[in-house]
């Protein structure tokens, strides 16, 4: 059971994701450059954060062309876990395998910083063995967050189940302040039908060891964990 | 027909259901604040200039188009694209 990190040009949160998987989860896990094609031998992939290409053009879009996306796409049609976190959202966003867009932070600015986020729905191989209404702590760290969905099919993603984690103030509630980014819908993280896609702006990554966080948390790991339980059971929701 | 260079503008911009925070800022605090009042909005928008060989502005202008659709130019999700045939500078 392996696990893939994919790594673009511009990819800078690729080390810190294999850092926790192997060191921290004693997980199997390899780096794949871009310019491969096949993730056939690997159990799930993650697109780590960064600036693939620069964010030329539009952040993500350019990535979408790489050869190894032919692998993300297999992957994704037999129901192997892909899981974007920032850039690699914005990459599956671009690459149309998640509905929606980021655009730029509706502060003008790039936020860094360490949000509360509040667990929408289980219906998704990253937050099934989460609660609904559960507050965790994850930093962000972007310009381009702000989630995009004209608002009648933001409704019906919510129906459905796939807005998975939403940015909440300290009493565990959306309002413009909690809002980092203006997402519509205070939207952080979402998941495609399946559940087993999903593009999140937080980073795990981040906050996987208390000595990293100044809440002494470790919630990313909740992340990563409801994941890898989901391949090592060999079960598809 | 011989082929010849075509420029071609491909302006890339924000659905009206977008907001573009950038266009707000400056329409508010730099258009406004100095006393033209008169500007109703500011959409602030990507412009691609492309030049093109074709046989005609109408084949290049139908290339470009295509591109911008089958590559993905835009996020058909938050943004449209207005292809059309630019003025060259010199």
């Amino acid at each position: 059971m392996t696990v893939a990190v994919v790594r673009f040009p511009g990819s800078n949160c690729d080390l810190d994701t294999l850092y926790v998987l192997k060191r921290v989860l004693n997980t199997d896990v390899q780096l794949v450059w871009h310019q491969e094609r096949s993730l056939e031998s690997y159990e799930a992939a993650i697109l780590p954060g960064g600036f693939s290409y620069g964010d030329y053009l539009r952040a993500g879009a350019i990535a979408t062309q790489s050869p190894i996306m032919k692998g993300i796409r297999d992957m994704a049609r037999k129901g192997k876990p892909v899981l974007g976190i920032c850039n690699g959202f914005q990459i599956l966003v671009e690459a149309g395998l998640l509905p929606g867009a980021l655009l730029r932070n509706s502060s003008l600015r790039f936020m860094c910083q360490w949000t509360m986020l509040r667990v929408e729905s289980t219906a998704s191989v990253i937050t099934r063995r989460l609660e609904v209404g559960r507050v965790l702590r994850m930093p962000i760290a972007h310009n381009e967050g702000r989630y995009f969905l004209p608002e009648n099919q933001i409704e019906e993603l919510d129906r459905r189940g796939q807005i998975l984690l939403r940015y909440v103030n300290n009493q565990g509630l959306c309002n413009d302040e909690s809002n980092p980014n203006g997402s519509c819908s205070s939207i952080a993280a979402i998941c495609d039908r399946t559940g087993n896609i999903i593009g999140m702006m937080p980073h795990p990554e981040r906050a996987s060891e208390k000595i990293l966080s100044p809440f002494h948390s470790d919630d990313g790991l909740l992340i990563f964990r409801s994941l890898l339980s989901q391949i090592q059971g060999g079960m598809t929701l | 027909m011989a082929s010849s260079d075509y420029l071609i503008d491909v302006v890339i911009e924000g659905k009206p259901g977008a907001r573009d925070p950038e266009g707000e800022v400056i329409q508010r605090d730099l258009i406004w604040k100095n006393g033209f009042e008169s500007v109703k909005s500011v959409r602030v928008a990507k412009l691609l200039k492309i030049v093109i060989q074709a046989k005609s502005a109408k084949e290049a202008k139908m290339i470009v188009q295509r591109l911008c659709d089958e590559l993905r130019i835009f996020n058909p999700a938050a943004h449209s694209v207005h292809v059309a045939l630019g003025k060259s500078q010199d």
